[in-house]
């Protein structure tokens, strides 16, 4: 997907100048294509389950307990981590850290590429960070390294990750944890 | 002031019957009256639930933002003040949009110079809000005549830019602006502009709905950043900068920043397809070698002349651009087809239409782009003067 588009004077290269945009509803991104949920599903769960460390990174819409849903999510990701052999590196903020972050306990969307070097991660699902942070993160990951990275989105959905779920709710997250399971048996991880 | 309500599922706080954006434009029984283009943005902002509103005075928006206050009086609008000039103004917006609140307000010409500083920093924020842009010109010896160069200094923004022709356009533009503006990975800012006089001070006849409906309230939780809150300053990145720390992060973020509110932008194109049904308009010959690419008044002046070189015996067509960020380059390319001669009459000086349209079609299209007529200052654009360069390129030998 690091194809330098329109946008090639800028480091970070930009998926709607390369004609793609969000998922219609319904539906999901798989790089540029628009395809239908369960088979991006079937993706996401075979790209995590092969990669080398898989990484779940999990943003502050999930990590606090704003309301009932997002408790829900939380113990669903837990056991989506666990049918993935998938490790979890949280975003627990969105400020830059400064003099340095610690990129083994967390990942920021200002340096999200420091987290993926240091830590050597190949495949990793965004889930909920806010949709502004999420897209400032895909885009430097996505010139800064060559993990393969996938949006989670509990709205639209993120095209500057190589594949994007929208209106990702729980009930969308256990239905995922139910595919990956048949993947894994599949894969006989 | 009228006494409001609570919200309910059904209602707003001034008791209209919430409704979905297709059925406000779309479906909803429509009358006919007839109205200025501020009296028109009054019955739009009525129809939409508006939280807030700041205003400050200057010709020609000055009356819009008076009948908006007068919607807070009857108790239409939540919150309405005016700040103590364009730059406050602004600001304030951020503000009210920061917290949440569905917020419009309106300028004019030397206003919109003045605030400029806000209109990137509402883009970076990503806070929908919304601007009916009245142009006038902003050149000195100052006018407060219709002149829209203003419009070429909002272009880099980041905030969408959309263009009404008339009365009708305004009222529906105001509209689903404030529904593409707020949809999640877009909201961004958008300007809607329309000429100033031509359009805010010119009686039309225009079909609205009954005013016993409005739009859904604006729900910030579906925002691409948090909202704030006691605990959690706008974007968090205003108690925490990075803009003063000059090394690689630094800079990687501002590049990622500043890409992901262009493409924030690109993403408004389907919603503003499916709402304003279109990005262009074409009217007149679909065959024709003779086009015209406009915005807003501009495209009166030139579908007039189109009229007239039809009776002359000349095809032409007339492609009005209805957005102008995002820029429809697809649309025109698609409309300029076959098109030998291509001009653009604007109303300002410096041709910045004239420059977008270059951009998009540069190695694209064969057809030769004349840029004008030009009018500017408060000038009208008189169909003949259209006809006038059309007949130059056309017959040159017969002469105009």
């Amino acid at each position: 997907m690091a194809n330098l588009g329109p946008a090639y004077y800028s480091p970070y290269p930009t998926a709607t100048y390369e004609g793609n945009l969000t998922p219609p509803e319904g539906k999901a991104l798989l790089l540029e294509d628009i395809v239908d949920e369960e088979v991006a599903m079937r993706e996401v769960a075979k790209i995590m389950l092969t990669s080398e460390n898989a990484t779940i990174f999990p943003g502050p819409q999930v990590l606090y307990a704003w309301n009932e849903e997002a408790q829900k999510k939380a113990k669903i990701i837990k056991e989506m981590a666990e049918v993935l052999n998938a490790k979890m590196i949280p975003m627990y903020d969105y400020r830059p850290k400064y003099p340095k972050i610690d990129p083994e306990v967390e990942i920021n969307p200002n340096h999200p590429n420091l987290t993926i070097w240091h830590n050597n991660i190949k495949a990793a699902i965004f889930i909920g960070v806010h949709c502004h942070y999420a897209n400032v993160a895909l885009k430097i990951v996505r010139s800064e390294t060559d993990c393969y990275t996938i949006a989670m989105c509990g709205l639209n959905g993120h095209e500057d990750a190589m594949t994007t779920l929208r209106d990702q709710h729980s009930s969308e997250l256990e239905k995922f944890v139910e595919i990956a399971k048949e993947v894994k048996a599949e894969l006989g991880k | 002031m009228t006494k409001r309500n609570d919200m309910t599922d059904k209602t707003n706080w001034s008791g209209q019957r919430l409704v979905s954006t297709d059925y406000m434009l779309f479906e909803a029984p429509r009358t006919k009256h007839f109205m200025t283009g501020s009296e028109v943005l009054k019955e739009a902002v009525k129809r939409c639930t508006v939280d807030a509103s700041v205003s400050y005075p200057i010709t020609p928006q000055s009356e819009a933002a008076h009948l908006i206050g007068e919607l807070w009086a009857e108790g239409y609008v939540g919150v309405y003040f005016r700040g103590e000039n364009e730059f406050g103004v602004m600001s304030e917006v951020a503000g009210c949009a920061m917290a949440g609140a569905r917020t419009i307000t309106t300028t004019s010409g030397p206003g919109t110079l003045r605030a400029m500083e806000n209109f990137p920093q509402w883009s970076g924020t990503r806070i929908p809000c919304q601007l009916v842009l009245m142009a006038r010109g902003i050149n000195s010896p100052l006018t407060i005549q219709p002149d829209n160069l203003e419009v070429s200094y909002l272009l880099e923004t980041g905030c969408m830019i959309w263009y009404a022709e008339n009365v009708q356009e305004l009222f529906d533009m105001s509209i689903a602006a404030f529904t593409v503006a707020e949809k999640p990975d877009v909201h961004v800012p958008i300007v809607t502009v329309v000429d100033g006089f031509f359009v805010s001070h010119t009686r039309e006849a225009v079909m609205l709905p009954d005013d016993d409906i409005a739009l859904e309230p604006y729900d910030p939780y579906a925002a691409p950043l948090p909202p704030i809150d006691s605990e959690m300053p706008p974007g968090r990145f205003l108690r925490d900068p990075f803009v003063m720390k000059s090394n690689y992060i630094s800079y990687a973020t501002h590049a990622s920043w500043q890409w992901e509110i262009r493409s924030a932008v690109e993403r408004s194109r389907p919603y503003a397809e499916h709402f304003l049904q279109g990005l262009v308009h074409t009217t007149g010959d679909e065959d024709a070698e003779v086009a015209f690419v406009t915005c807003g008044t501009a495209s009166s002046q030139a579908k007039e002349a189109q009229r007239e070189l039809t009776k002359m015996g000349i095809k032409s067509k007339v492609i009005k651009l209805r957005t102008i960020r995002p820029f429809p380059e697809e649309e025109l390319l698609e409309a300029v087809k076959g098109v030998k001669y291509l001009f653009v009459p604007e109303f300002n000086v410096v041709g910045w239409l004239e420059k977008e349209v270059r951009m998009a079609l540069y190695k694209k299209s064969d057809a030769e782009i004349v840029g004008g007529p030009r009018v500017a200052g408060g000038m009208s654009m008189p169909a003949e003067a259209i006809i006038k360069e059309v007949m130059e390129k056309v017959q040159p030998a017969q002469g105009a």
